[in-house]
């Protein structure tokens, strides 16, 4: 006997999938919102006007707000007894990708064959985290090209300390410049290992915006980054502003003596997620959004 | 800082007419090329095979649509501009043998392309990243798609637009990027930052 049935499970996903790509979240939108106030220069104002009516226009319509609806990574916390959650997952991402659609990204990285349906080896991926104890939790993360393709990562030497995080984080910054459709959200892995940290930098993304790390060193150098690099001059889609940043996200994680890796992921304004709750009753808790009509 | 309303196709001297941070909406046939279609154009080309689509007579735009087969044609949903630089070791050579005239995409393209655009008169217009339904409200019908063997994104799409904009003029024919006055504030600005991060 299952806890939860599959169909409840799938239907989720592929609700959690047209949330994520149809509406941001509302600490994003307002941070958006927050920018187009705060941009003065004709040129950034206009980027951010054309930014919050494509918002406006995707929500009433019900269409994806950008075209590249990404990859999709998923966060899973298993609960209660469940189906094969990676075979009900798959299914759904096939069933989003047609209905609400998707534009099918996944391709095989040497052949390039798309096989338009978002699915091919670990695609989507799954992290597994540990359990919720009485619920199924499912974020997604679609993630776009044009922001992940700007990441980077650096085995530093332990020698070139919280400097050499800095340098980093400015050369990263400047390196990506216009591409990533900014303003941008960095994620920043600290510590691990090569793998942990990227990871911890992509997890960053998934904290609401205005949180802090919980660890007061890492807390404040989060500020200071943001301090020092939102008013870079990027600007929005870097055509040039006062804001760059939406935010500046450190997660962290304890790391050999003798490594000291740093890594950033960069997320575009869209910076999209949708979570949601399975109870064993079937009932279902959308965390990030609204379900239409409740 | 002009508007300009233009109908496609457009002459070298409407293009030259464009100044960088000039406001532009298009009126015509857009065709999309990624990655993979600049590649397959340019090796047609070598292999003195005729291209399905002239680049000169319409517009270049970088984006991969999200499209609904209806029928038996297509709708657009949604189609906002990619990362233009990706294709920046091609767009000169493209520019060169296709006779583009206007590209349009986001984030801009180096300096090897500004110089291709200055010498065979051609403009590099900005649209807002992830502006995507904004721009399919633009697009009054899908004309047909070619190479779609290349997936849905890489596919060459036909599509004619009404009035496709505000464009803005990031780089002209002149020589002049947007991208360029902004990379130079910003290194003014950056040794700002390096001073409050104290690696300075």
């Amino acid at each position: 006997m299952k806890g939860i049935g599959d169909s409840v499970i799938e239907d989720t996903v592929v609700e959690l999938l047209r949330m994520a790509v149809t509406q941001l979240p509302a600490d994003v939108e307002g941070a958006l919102k927050r920018i187009f106030d705060e941009e003065t220069e004709a040129a950034s104002k206009m980027q951010m006007k054309a930014i919050l009516e494509n918002l406006d226009l995707a929500r009433k319509t019900g269409t994806p707000l950008c075209q590249d609806t990404g990859i999709h990574v998923f966060f899973v916390r298993l609960g209660p007894e469940c189906g094969d959650i990676e075979a009900i997952i798959r299914k759904a991402v096939e069933r989003g990708t047609k209905q609400i659609p998707l534009r099918p990204n996944a391709v095989h990285p040497i052949t390039r064959k798309n096989p338009g349906t978002n699915l091919g080896v670990h695609m989507p991926y799954i992290y597994y985290e540990p359990g919720a104890g009485d619920c199924l939790e499912i974020t997604v993360m679609p993630k776009g090209a044009g922001s992940e393709n700007m990441s980077q990562m650096a085995m530093l030497t332990p020698s070139s300390g919280e400097k050499g995080i800095k340098e980093f984080a400015l050369s990263t910054l400047l390196r990506a410049g216009s591409n990533p459709c900014p303003p941008v959200l960095i994620g920043m892995g600290i510590g691990g290992s090569a793998d942990i940290c990227m990871g911890l930098a992509k997890k960053a993304l998934l904290r609401p915006l205005g949180s802090h790390n919980q660890d007061p060193a890492v807390a404040s150098l989060e500020k200071e980054l943001y301090g020092a690099l939102n008013g870079i001059g990027i600007g929005p889609m870097g055509l040039g502003g006062r804001n760059s940043l939406l935010g500046f996200h450190i997660e962290h994680a304890y790391c050999h003596t003798a490594s000291h890796p740093v890594a950033i992921n960069i997320q575009c304004w869209a910076a999209r997620r949708a979570s949601a709750r399975i109870y064993p009753d079937g009932k279902v808790e959308y965390l990030t959004h609204k379900k239409e009509g409740k | 800082m002009a508007d300009h309303h233009l109908r496609l196709p457009v002459s070298e001297q409407d293009v030259r007419a464009l100044r960088a941070g000039d406001t532009v909406y298009i009126t015509g046939t857009m065709y999309t090329a990624r990655d993979e279609a600049h590649m397959r154009a340019l090796e047609w080309i070598k292999e003195g095979k005729t291209l399905p689509v002239d680049f000169g007579q319409g517009a270049l735009y970088h984006c991969g649509p999200i499209m609904k087969k209806e029928g038996e044609g297509w709708r657009l949903v949604a189609a906002g501009p990619t990362t233009s630089s990706r294709m920046n070791g091609l767009e000169a050579q493209f520019i060169e043998k296709t006779g583009a005239r206007l590209i349009i995409g986001k984030g801009g393209m180096n300096k090897a392309v500004g110089e291709a655009m200055k010498k065979f008169g051609a403009v590099y217009l900005a649209f807002t990243g992830g502006a995507a339904v904004l721009a399919a409200q633009r697009v009054k019908k899908v004309g047909g798609v070619h190479w779609l063997d290349l997936g849905m994104p890489e596919a060459v799409w036909v599509l004619e637009s009404e009035q496709f904009g505000p464009l803005t003029v990031a780089m002209d024919a002149d020589g002049r990027s947007l991208f360029e006055d902004v990379a130079r504030r910003i290194e003014k600005n950056a040794v700002e930052a390096k001073k409050r991060l104290g690696i300075g």
